[in-house]
């Protein structure tokens, strides 16, 4: 495998079944396309007074026109940005090709961040415009907005609370709309001629990546990348105009922007936004999307509720439940890629289809799904198998901002835990001396926003982008991605560390929510784990164990020794894989509080911040790797949910773990040939 | 459907949105006296010689140390106590005494200091029982679903939902109440009162037992709901922060008589009210 080798073909896929993207090569133009063929059919739901509200594509259309027209009369003009913040709702959708209809640039912001986060997105892209969800967003604004002098309008699209602000730059968007109106009377052809004076080439939006260091980066994508990304996606998977997809992923966030605007406007299909953030697994059942995208996390948390609830029915439901899980994890998966299975275990899966999984899917909502992806972090192996071998065809997808998403795609029937897929149609990959993943494709970003430093040092002069992440492709053309490459480490002996690798294997237990592993230069493998408050909560329950906060629950011996046994099932694990059986964990402490992206520990897309953390948690890791001390005390900052802070002090007990025997060996020959 | 369901309230929240209106424009008329209470249980004077109005649009907190007769007020007020002498007046009558009937069918509705809730039936149908006073339809229309007992419980079902989607609770839709936690439940009883389109909202202790999270949860609902539905509210609690904050007059009592009335900066002012909350000695 020589290092230039290039995977994957440049060449973009045609579908007929898909609009002519080189006549429609802005969403506005596609927007027009929609309306026009698929008038009435539903372009976006929302969940409103507990009934499933839609509006079809040419209602869509005379809205934004509207919208746009009246944007317009509040000054929003070609070349201005408009910042987005606020959970899934239409008419935030709508102010995305509102923008883009009159040539101003969308730049949506992570609802949760608090203002602080929110100021250096807005002030970085100049943001002249803010279109926001509820007084909670207004609020944050107004708070940071002496620091923002260039913004000077804000539109809001719930008007609860915000009613008495008197300010004159706040606007409702009733009014606007309403303005707009006014406005289209007047000039009728207004609105043609602004979407006709944009094409592909221009700049469609800037999505600000949440970034594991430094500040965020503003990636500026064109409509040619957003579209031809999602473009070639949809043709690979075959998605049309009847499929349907829950919007309930952050807008800020690449990936909704591409299944849940991009490819609507492409394949002309509807989305649905929930009725709020906390009812999203009740619309799910009830809406039945056939394409979903969830990030590992969201899978987890499906499957910890479902094992939780199952620990609570009759021990006959337990025992049928059991034994069909245990026969779908023995040929659903081989059933699902279409590979000869014994006919009376078809039969068998069957009944089990009937009796389990075809309930079970119902229950999470899931049966109607045709494509399934799972992004952003790698999956643990057997929740990834679980839901696979229940007949749902989740397939991993390996993507970044930089990409507009798509750079693997796992193929219908190639499906395999380790592996993120084959090349997406269009996209090329190298591999670097290193060991970096290098992508070229249409989707492949215009620049970093004002910042071509950055810019330079991610895209080389022949178009490829450094991932930042270590990989191989297989001899089947399959891309694997060990880690972040700056993570990938070494341990004082020589074994390699990966140390997502690990906690992904320490979070498959549903009693572990979070872990963060440690190895780099040093002696072995220790970790700091997170328990999960709820099925730990549920089990202490159970046991008539009481506690009175995670602080206490985590400090309990019973939960200790929960967890030591599944570190030690963990280290077994490990120590079977010749790569990786150097790294078992010797010691690990149950962090007293729960990893949080407002003390700066996560980011936002729930990824660990591992410098950070390792900064901040000093003393616990310098009392990991001291074979003397028993416990280590900590105290750290913490932040809650209204911005107040607080200090919190605890004492954690460090526990041992035991440690296998690798299965050849090879561990030792490492060593000893150092 | 969903045009006709979405159109009038679009329209309507249109409407209320073009004129910013400050908070003191709101406050109106006088629409309940209390006049001359005196409530005794047995021999112990729970109120004595007790008065005060309240206006329309405003917060007006009732407070004092414990055993005060706060509860007692309100009790009197929504006629589930009826008091020896005095009576109350209440957009434009006099009732001596208040009896809960009149007090419910005249649109004042309350919350309990314990909550009072169907913990079997789900929030909805919890949040519904509000509505029960604006039924007008006939058992026979209300049992088969038609005619009247079809478009009422359509259009009770819809203000309901108004209400749950500006509680924020639409998560627990269909959870009967009794599995929700105390602050959901708290917040499901205001609810209920809701459902009813109250003149005047008796809110007795919202925030007993709350953490502070929950607490500003709350002040924000009860902030809300005097400012979007422009309803009166009447309000009794411990706390002082949400007191001083929320309302815009405050009475206070002590051992059932009347020490201080005015707004939150007369009544922190008064030597009277720092001494009961000091322990001064009664004579």
């Amino acid at each position: 495998m020589s290092a230039s080798t290039l995977y994957g073909a440049a060449e973009m896929p045609r579908a007929a079944h898909l609009p002519d993207i080189d006549q429609h090569d802005t969403f506005p133009k596609l927007l027009r396309y929609n309306a026009q063929k698929w008038g009435d059919r539903p372009a976006m739901r929302e969940k409103d007074l507990g009934i499933w509200q839609s509006w079809s594509w040419s209602e869509v259309k005379a809205e934004i026109d509207r919208y746009a027209a009246g944007m317009s009369a509040l000054g929003l003009a070609r070349g201005d940005r408009v910042a987005i913040i606020g959970d899934n709702r239409p008419r935030l959708y709508w102010t995305m090709c509102m923008a883009q209809t009159l040539g101003a640039v969308p730049v949506p912001v992570y609802q949760d961040s608090v203002a602080a986060e929110i100021h250096f997105p807005l002030e970085h892209a100049e943001v002249r415009f803010a279109v926001v969800e509820d007084q909670e967003q207004v609020d944050k604004l107004l708070s940071i907005k002496d620091r923002l002098p260039m913004l000077q309008t804000i539109v809001y699209d719930d008007e609860r609370g915000v009613r008495d602000y008197s300010h004159d730059f706040l606007h409702a968007y009733e009014e606007v709309v309403a303005r707009g109106a006014e406005k289209l009377k007047a000039e009728p052809g207004f609105i043609d001629a602004e979407i006709d004076k944009s094409k592909g080439s221009d700049a469609s939006i800037i999505p600000y990546t949440s970034g594991t260091t430094g500040n965020p980066k503003g990636v500026v994508l064109s409509f040619d990348n957003v579209m031809k990304a999602a473009y070639a996606g949809a043709s690979f998977e075959g998605l049309r105009e009847t499929d349907e997809c829950l919007a309930y992923l952050p807008m800020a966030w690449i990936g909704d922007h591409i299944f849940s605007y991009a490819q609507s406007y492409v394949c002309g299909f509807c989305v649905a936004c929930p009725e709020s953030s906390d009812t999203v697994l009740t619309d799910l059942r009830e809406l039945g999307p056939s394409y979903f995208f969830a990030p590992p996390r969201m899978f987890e948390n499906l499957l910890t509720t479902v094992m939780i609830k199952m620990e609570d029915a009759s021990a006959l439901k337990r025992k049928i439940f059991h034994y069909f899980i245990g026969h779908a994890k023995r040929v659903g998966i081989d059933i699902l890629n279409g590979r000869p299975v014994p006919f009376a275990d078809k039969l068998k899966y069957g009944l089990g289809e009937l009796l389990i999984y075809g309930p079970l899917k119902n229950v999470l909502g899931l049966t109607r799904v045709r494509i399934g992806y799972t992004a952003g972090e790698a999956i643990g192996p057997d929740i990834f198998d679980f839901y696979r071998s229940i007949g749902i065809n989740l397939k991993q997808l390996y993507g970044s901002t930089e990409a507009a998403v798509f750079v693997t795609i796992q193929p219908d029937g190639e499906v395999y835990d380790d592996t993120v897929g084959t090349p997406a149609p269009g996209v090329e990959i190298k591999i670097a001396e290193d060991g970096e993943v290098l992508f070229r494709s249409p989707g492949v970003f215009m620049e970093y926003f004002k910042n071509p430093e950055a810019t330079e040092k991610t895209k080389t002069e022949d178009g490829f982008v450094l991932t930042g992440d270590a990989g191989f492709v297989d001899d089947a053309g399959h891309l694997h991605i060990i880690d972040r490459a700056k993570d990938v480490g070494k341990l004082n002996h020589g074994g390699l560390f990966a140390p997502k690798y690990i906690e992904n294997k320490l979070k498959f237990f549903p009693n572990i929510k979070e872990a963060v592993a440690f190895g780099h230069e040093r002696d072995y493998c220790a970790a700091f784990i997170n328990i999960d408050l709820e099925a730990v909560g549920n089990w202490a329950e159970r046991n008539n164990l009481s506690y009175a906060s995670y602080q206490d629950l985590s400090s309990r011996k019973e939960v200790y020794d929960i967890v030591q046994a599944h570190v030690a099932q963990v280290n077994r694990d490990l120590s079977k894989e010749e790569m990786v059986a150097g790294s078992q964990i010797k010691r690990f402490i149950l962090l007293p509080k729960m990893l949080d992206a407002d003390d700066g520990e996560l980011t936002r897309t729930s990824k660990v911040r591992r410098s950070f953390i390792a900064e901040k948690y000093k003393p616990l890791i310098d009392a990991l790797y001291d074979p003397s001390a028993k416990t280590a005390s900590i105290s750290s900052e913490i932040t809650f949910e209204d911005g107040r802070k607080g200090v919190l002090e605890a004492d954690c007990a460090i526990y041992d773990v035991e440690t296998f025997e690798s299965a050849g060996h090879s561990g030792e020959r490492a060593a000893a040939a150092e | 459907m969903n045009d006709s369901a979405a159109q009038p309230a679009e329209a309507q929240d249109a409407q209320a949105a073009a004129p910013t209106v400050g908070k003191q424009n709101r406050i109106g008329e006088v629409i309940l006296r209390a006049e001359n209470i005196t409530l005794r249980f047995g021999g112990v004077k729970a109120l004595s010689d007790i008065s005060f109005d309240i206006r329309r649009g405003e917060v007006r907190s009732i407070i004092g140390p414990n055993g005060a007769g706060k509860s007692s007020m309100l009790n009197v007020i929504n006629g589930f106590y009826q008091p020896q002498e005095g009576g109350i007046w209440f957009m434009g009558k006099t009732y001596s005494p208040m009896r809960p009937h009149h007090a419910a069918s005249n649109g004042i509705a309350r919350t309990f200091q314990n909550i009072a809730l169907f913990k079997g039936m789900s929030t909805l149908d919890n949040i519904m029982t509000g509505r029960i006073l604006k039924q007008k339809a006939s058992l026979i229309e209300q049992a088969f679903y038609f005619g009247r007992g079809r478009s009422e419980e359509i259009e009770h079902r819809e203000y309901v939902e108004r209400v749950i989607d500006f509680l924020e609770i639409q998560a627990v839709r269909k959870t009967p109440v009794g599995r929700l936690p105390y602050g959901l439940q708290k917040r499901v009883e205001l609810g209920r009162a809701l459902a009813a389109e109250p003149t005047l909202l008796l809110l007795d202790e919202p925030m007993a037992g709350m953490n502070l999270e929950e607490k500003e949860d709350m002040s924000r609902f009860i902030i809300d709901v005097n400012e979007h539905f422009g309803t009166t509210i009447a309000l009794i609690e411990h706390d002082m922060g949400v007191v001083m904050d929320l309302s815009d007059r405050v009475v206070v009592l002590d051992y059932g008589s009347k020490l201080a009335d005015g707004t939150p900066d007369e009544v922190r002012n008064n030597q009277a009210v720092i001494d009961a909350y000091l322990g001064v000695a009664h004579d």
